[in-house]
């Protein structure tokens, strides 16, 4: 096995002492963003990401330090969905139907415990997934030409159309809005200035980081300060701390055909850990719920959605780093990521920068076991968060989310487009936009155009090369599927 | 209503969007497609979707209202003066009044608010600028003293 071979050096990266570190460090952060109702990965990455590009850390630390955020949160949300009936981010919602019942019935303690176990083997079946999985892909990635490509990033942003938000035109339309913005600045194909107002501080285009923090933070804390006045009680961390071994044994198969399929939800462009969650717990409730107990505090209810949420942030991955094109919102900052870095993720990955993959995958499987010991023995540290009050809670947060844009260009100029693309955000959310297609439509833009135009010169003009090779006539198809079956179901819903 | 005023005002961005693509053009060119073509692409999509938006609204959502209206509203020209102020007066007396500012508005207490704007400002100013490497302003009305 070739594979082997390299998550061992990966290994050798990962076990270096600021790797180490960082993961730490990484996986406690993302547990308290995690855990924090109105931030989630996005907001914790980004914040993170302007900060560890001005601290100057090499690449793979930093993707090291973002990772164990992204996981990290998965495992934190959960805390508050048990503890407080509000998830803590968006993949946890559905622990909330069982974990919450399970506290109030005096179970908090083995709702929390399960919970991160069932988290920790989602995480890991995922990052074994990954591992196996990535380079084939990869491989096989490496014969995609131009039009391919291009294709490919339709077909990601038609998953999202179709899965995510009540109206696919919002989706869409929201898609759109982050590709336009990316075509700010300097033309990479013909050097022309485009919609810069021959403004400096926007020719070499708008700012990712800006707009990530802008659209996330600056609006989230906008939708906290409208929901700050609706008053949840926590409930004490009481019972036993740790799950029995049959309480282990009940959900074991369930937790593992959650992770298997979270995983493959995960892998999907566009889908990320919040339709994974909801998925399988509605599969697991299908497959198992005999009694009706699915809703009232079943511990099963509790595992399943975890491991999936988790397992299907590992598989958002296997796109980002085979592909280029991300399979959620965060992983889409970490494109930005590495793109700061001058690394452009895709097949090529694996074969130019293998310590940065293989040490990333490696770190994950050390920052999963760090996780499962934070979140077991010390939840109850984390849980005592909960209790901040959002005044000082939310200033925190601005002065962070201020501090990591303007660690990028150091501009005022920054900071204001941030504030006004964050109202800008506010009102699109308010008007139902989903913000993800966005930031997914920014990332792509530019690799979208380029291969677009790249195709379009091997054709001399003609658009049949995007509908002449295998590949692209399949995602063609896929993308037409995705868009139409979720639309056909929704019909038949109405018309019962 | 608003789904309407937003499709409205977005087919009107189309349109400066359009207008502006058009005049870009490239001095010399390689490809068949300049740089041109694809800004038009997308305004066109992005113009037929907020047509759809105009035909077929969503219901109105509950826009905040009243004294939470004007909380948010207060909150949004916080953010402002703070992006403003964040170079003139510089990180630790900017974070310190905008967390004074902030937390007022989520209701924390003069004195409350006043010791955390005290604490972040100095606290992450340290934090950040010495010990993380992250240079942060120290305000340039106070650079002549």
């Amino acid at each position: 096995m070739d594979s082997l071979g390299h998550l061992a050096q990966g290994f050798v990266v990962a076990a270096k002492p600021l790797n180490l570190l960082v993961a730490f460090l990484g996986s406690f952060i993302g547990t308290v963003v995690g855990l924090l109702p109105g931030l989630g990965p996005i907001n914790g990455v980004a914040i993170l990401l302007p900060i560890a590009f001005a601290m100057k850390l090499p690449p793979e630390t930093a993707l090291i330090l973002l990772a164990s955020v992204y996981i990290g949160c998965e495992y934190g949300g959960r805390i508050s969905s048990i503890l407080l009936n509000i998830p803590g981010d968006a993949g946890a919602l559905m622990t909330a139907l069982d974990g919450y019942p399970m506290a109030r019935k005096g179970l908090a303690g083995v709702a929390l415990s399960i919970s991160a176990w069932s988290s920790f083997v989602g995480s890991i079946v995922a990052t074994i997934g990954l591992a196996l999985f990535a380079p084939m892909l990869a491989k096989w990635a490496l014969a995609f030409g131009p039009a391919e490509y291009f294709v490919l990033m339709v077909f990601a942003i038609c998953c999202l159309a179709g899965m995510v938000g009540e109206r696919p035109v919002k989706t869409f339309l929201a898609a759109l809005i982050g590709l336009i913005l990316a075509t700010v600045g300097i033309d990479a194909g013909s050097g022309v200035y485009r919609f810069t107002f021959d403004d400096v501080h926007l020719s070499d285009g708008i700012q990712f980081i800006v707009v990530v923090i802008g659209l996330f933070s600056v609006s989230e804390m906008l939708v906290m300060l409208e929901q700050s006045h609706a008053g949840q009680v926590v409930i004490k961390n009481t019972g036993r701390a740790m799950f029995s071994l049959k309480e282990m044994a009940d959900t074991w198969w369930g937790t593992l055909r959650s992770s298997v399929l979270g995983f493959i939800i995960g892998v999907l462009p566009g889908a990320g850990a919040t339709i994974a969650s909801a998925i399988t717990y509605m599969v697991e409730k299908n497959l198992t719920d005999k009694e009706g107990t699915f809703g009232t505090g079943d511990i099963r209810g509790v595992a399943a959605p975890e491991a999936a949420n988790n397992s299907a942030a590992g598989g958002a991955f296997v796109p980002m780093l085979t592909l280029g094109v991300p399979g959620s919102g965060t992983t889409a900052v970490m494109v930005g990521a590495l793109t700061l870095y001058n690394i452009t993720p895709g097949p090529m990955l694996f074969e130019q920068q293998p310590d940065l993959v293989w040490g990333l995958i490696a770190s994950m499987f050390i920052g999963n076991v760090m996780l499962l010991v934070m979140n077991i023995p010390m939840v109850g540290l984390f849980a005592r968060l909960l209790y901040v009050p959002n005044w000082i809670l939310v200033p925190a947060i601005a002065a962070v989310s201020f501090v990591g844009v303007y660690a990028v260009h150091a501009t005022t100029f920054d900071l204001v487009l941030m504030v006004v693309l964050g109202i800008f955000g506010w009102g699109l959310r308010k008007l139902g936009f989903p913000m993800a297609p966005l930031i997914l439509g920014f990332v792509l833009g530019d690799m979208m155009e380029q291969n677009l135009r790249r195709a379009l010169s091997i054709s001399d003009g003609h658009p049949a090369i995007l509908f002449q090779s295998p590949v692209t006539l399949i995602l063609w198809g896929l993308a037409a599927t995705v868009l139409v079956v979720p639309f056909l179901l929704r019909r038949r819903k109405k018309k019962p | 209503m608003s789904d309407r005023i937003f499709a409205g005002l977005w087919l009107a961005f189309c349109a400066a969007v359009a207008w502006l693509a058009w005049k870009i053009e490239a001095p010399f060119s390689y490809e068949p497609i300049g740089p041109r073509a694809y800004p038009l692409l997308v305004t066109a999509l992005m113009a037929a979707s907020a047509a759809w938006l105009l035909v077929k609204p969503d219901p109105e959502p509950d826009w905040p209202q009243g004294s939470l209206g004007r909380r948010c509203a207060l909150l949004l020209g916080g953010f402002l003066g703070y992006a403003v102020l964040f170079e003139t007066l510089g990180f630790p007396l900017a974070t310190a009044l905008a967390t004074i500012l902030i937390g007022r508005i989520f209701g924390g207490t003069w004195k409350g608010t006043a010791v955390t704007g005290a604490a972040l400002g100095a606290g992450l100013w340290y934090f950040f600028d010495k010990l993380l490497d992250v240079t942060l302003p120290l305000g340039r009305l106070w650079a002549g003293f």
